[in-house]
């Protein structure tokens, strides 16, 4: 699946999903909490990420957090918007500083609010017209409140966003 | 940017100079057609395809564009209810050139379009800039646009200013990146008044502003409430919240309802639910939110609030004395005069000014509904009486808020030139109505016909006045658009075998003794309606005691004889 | 759409509407591919065919021409179809109440 990065680039995918019972592979890996937890991991340099259902608050993962280096969230549908909770939440409250990749059903036209709340990286269907995610990423520059990312001040409560 | 070149927008906004609405400047005009190129862009793929209409509806709900029975319906956001003159000639003008020549205000204080074509929005939205207005926002599951007492800055019993916070509520909420997407709407009532005329136990956030012994700003913050299919009143949270964490704790209450605010189910999906189910627990986890967030990054800055308040500085009212002969001599003169002045005229604190109400609730009428005609003469009247400026209520009639008082005379003549002078503010025929199954795709019965029927059997002023205080709220399906739960007799719509049906519920109160009415028993089929309120009110008329209104009585004496009233003839 | 999704087996002849895409205006199926903005020129299904009209109706909404289309039952009275519930006589007859500006409704 095509992966946009922060400035809208489409960008290889390095990471690889991998289920409970399946080996670990060598390179970066994305594995769910119980096995982050349940297993030695001490030993191994290839970086490791973890699967956040929308369900599951970052709190409850807080202590593997140092560890990781991608945390993906998901929309399962579009307008179930839980993720953008949970990245503003990493990234306010936990402190990660790692890749957050929003997955699932998002719409180019959530790709800047995405940003706003800290997503880093979006998974995009494939053949997804780039060009869109992009326009609809810069339709919108002015912003009423503060996030997880800067612009530059235009007085009142309003900011420029930075162009990715 | 030429596809924002419009031909049939005005030129720049002439505002009338103290008109006391936020007044926009070029970065907030500049956002609102960024936000217009982003809408038009969306209906171009959704025309050609790239959106399906599952991805696409969510969008055009956030721009105020719904699907309803017979076209789209667009909604436009009045800014906790106020309007400038400009602004509502702009609305007549659009209500003329897209739509059929008219416009509906809601009980959100809002303005909707019955007839829009997709096709014509982007060219509505253009025309609605020009003015410095918009749709966002006025749908979907985001935060909505803000109640506010339509005497604002001009009610004697006023403490302190909503309308500064509610501007920067809706700066805020303004595509606000995390609570975009949130389960369900969302909508906020602020008021500064003790006197509640928001309904704000009916909101899922609830804001009072107060002012404490050193004279700084607070909020008394309430969430929970909502009515629907669930009818719920607010649960108090605090009573303090400093100015500077306003911002901040609206966050942490947002935080907690969109993490945690049930997805699956729409009918459970509101933050009252939530705030049901969690009972104590949820005021904890927004205290914990609240706690652990870097206050800040989110502190409102006292800087900004004086900048916004500016806006809203009061018009320069001339030195007058309160009753000047002029008035007295015309309400001694003109019994008509007299008859709506005492509907619709309301003290202000300013000596020799009022507040006047204007019905849109000619008897017979639709409720809410404003001819083009009406709003160019409102604008004008408002230009020459009342600096400018009009609000919009949330039981659907406008308010000119500053009217001096030698000139409340001139104002009724103009009203009533347009038909715009019924005389029955808070009476029996000032009734709340949604669009019920006429409109409405998801109604489930007429609202609208009932509210004229029931109007015209009580056209009678001397028998409302007689019967006084009371308010009749009509929805037309559970998700109770027209405040049925809360009004002092409320009717709901519904769908009995095909047929249409009404359950009437009593004792119902939008106010500071607020309370959700009681079902009286089976639902009555659309013909006997009427017959049944004119049962009810006979009932309270009978039994009342000296000086109490409708909902005085029927808290006393108990729906049993109104049960009996209304049920032992059948039975 | 609100509009009554429940897959019952027809037992009384259909007709099949939805809104236009473009303009949101009420339209009626008459043939494959062709939407008609009355109800008297909408194709009646019998019962047995009623979900191959549910077929064209959707093929509709695939070639983004109309949204939320479902069937509607109706009785066949003087050889003109009329919708059995009166939502769906709302939608073909359009508001029962005014929908241009009434006179001025002078105050007494």
């Amino acid at each position: 699946m095509p992966l946009l990065d922060e400035h809208g680039r489409a960008v290889a995918d390095a990471w690889v999903r991998v289920a409970d019972d399946a080996p670990l592979p060598e390179g970066p890996a994305i594995l769910t909490a119980a096995r982050l937890r349940a297993e030695d991991l001490s030993g191994r340099n290839a970086p490791l990420g973890i699967a956040l259902d929308p369900a599951t608050a970052p709190e409850a993962v807080a202590d593997l957090l140092p560890r990781l280096s991608l945390v993906t969230i998901a929309l399962p549908k579009a307008k179930d918007g839980r993720a953008f909770t949970q990245a503003r939440a990493l990234r306010e409250h936990a402190g990660f500083r790692g890749e957050i990749r929003a997955t699932g059903h998002v719409l180019p036209d959530q790709w800047r609010m995405l940003r706003r709340c800290g997503v880093t990286t979006v998974e995009v269907p494939e053949g997804a017209d780039l060009a869109q995610w992009r326009r609809s990423f810069d339709v919108v520059d002015i912003a009423f409140q503060p996030a997880q990312d800067s612009g530059s001040a235009l007085g009142l409560r309003r900011q420029r966003l930075r162009v990715a | 940017m030429n596809a924002l070149v419009e031909p049939l927008a005005p030129p720049a906004p002439a505002y009338p100079p103290h008109a006391r609405t936020y007044r926009y400047d070029e970065v907030d005009r500049e956002f609102l057609q960024e936000r217009i190129a982003e809408f038009s862009g969306q209906i171009e793929r959704r025309l050609r395809g790239e959106l399906t209409e599952d991805e696409f509806k969510p969008l055009r709900l956030m721009n105020g564009l719904y699907l309803q029975l017979h076209a789209y319906m667009y909604r436009i956001a009045i800014p906790y209810g106020i309007l400038n003159a400009t602004q509502l000639r702009q609305l007549a003008m659009i209500a003329r050139r897209w739509d059929r020549g008219f416009g509906h205000f809601t009980t959100r204080q809002n303005i909707q379009f019955n007839w829009t074509k997709l096709e014509d929005v982007p060219a509505i939205m253009r025309a609605l800039a020009a003015v410095d207005m918009h749709g966002i926002q006025t749908s979907g599951n985001c935060i909505r646009n803000t109640t506010t007492d339509e005497y604002a800055g001009a009610a004697p019993d006023e403490a302190a200013d909503p309308r500064v916070y509610a501007e920067i509520i809706r700066q805020w909420s303004t595509l606000h990146p995390e609570f975009t997407w949130l389960p369900r709407k969302f909508k906020i009532a602020i008021t500064g008044a003790p006197h509640d005329r928001v309904a704000l136990q009916a909101h899922d956030v609830g804001v009072v502003v107060r002012k404490n012994a050193a004279g700084e700003t607070g909020f008394e913050v309430w969430a929970g409430g909502g009515l629907g299919r669930t009818p719920v009143l607010a649960t108090k949270l605090r009573d303090w919240v400093p100015e500077e964490d306003f911002l901040a704790y609206l966050e942490a209450v947002l935080r907690v309802y969109n993490a945690l605010g049930n997805r699956d189910n729409i009918y459970k999906a509101r933050i009252k639910i939530l705030v049901r189910d969690l009972g104590p627990d949820f005021l904890a986890r927004v205290e914990a939110e609240f706690a652990r967030m870097p206050r800040q990054r989110y502190r409102l800055d006292p800087e900004i609030v004086a900048q916004i308040a500016a806006h809203f500085a009061p018009p320069p009212f001339p030195r007058l004395a309160d009753d000047p002969p002029a008035y007295r001599d015309a309400l001694a003169r003109d019994a008509a005069f007299a008859a709506w002045a005492r509907q619709s005229v309301r003290p202000h604190r300013q000596p020799g000014h009022a507040s006047v109400t204007i019905s849109l609730k000619p008897i017979g009428g639709i409720p809410g509904d404003c001819s083009a005609e009406q709003m160019e003469a409102v604008a004008a009247l408002a230009e020459r009486h009342a600096f400018g400026e009009i609000r919009v209520t949330h039981v659907q009639n406008l308010v000119l808020p500053h009217v001096r008082q030698d000139e409340l005379f001139a104002v009724w003549e103009g009203l009533r030139a347009v038909g715009l002078a019924t005389p029955n503010i808070g009476l029996v025929s000032d009734i709340i109505a949604c669009p019920g199954m006429d409109y409405c795709a998801l109604a489930t019965a007429r609202s609208i016909p009932v509210a004229q029927m029931i109007s015209e059997r009580f056209a009678d002023l001397d028998r409302q006045l007689d019967i006084g205080e009371c308010f009749i709220n009509i929805s037309g399906c559970i998700n109770a658009c027209g405040h049925h739960h809360i009004g002092h007799i409320g009717i709901l719509g519904v769908d009995k075998r095909g047929a249409e049906s009404y359950q009437i519920t009593l004792g119902g109160s939008a106010t500071n003794d607020a309370a959700i009415g009681e079902l009286v028993g089976p639902g009555f089929p659309y013909d006997q309606v009427t017959d049944a309120v004119e049962t009810i009110l006979r009932t309270y008329v009978a039994r009342r005691a000296a000086g109490e209104r409708f909902v005085d009585t029927y808290r006393r004496i108990g729906p049993a004889p109104f049960k009996e009233a209304l049920y032992a003839a059948a039975g | 759409m609100s509009a009554p999704a429940k897959a019952k087996p027809a037992t009384a002849p259909m007709v099949f509407t939805a809104n236009r895409l473009r303009d949101g205006r009420v339209v009626w199926l008459a043939g494959p591919g062709r939407w008609a903005e009355t109800v008297r020129e909408a194709r009646v299904f019998p019962p047995a065919e009623a979900a191959a009209g549910l077929a064209l109706a959707q093929q509709g909404e695939r070639d983004q021409v109309v949204i939320g289309a479902y069937g509607a039952e109706v009785a066949i009275r003087d050889g003109i179809a009329v919708p059995v519930r009166f939502r769906e006589r709302l939608r073909a007859e359009g508001p029962s109440i005014a929908a241009e500006p009434a006179e001025y409704l002078l105050a007494s």
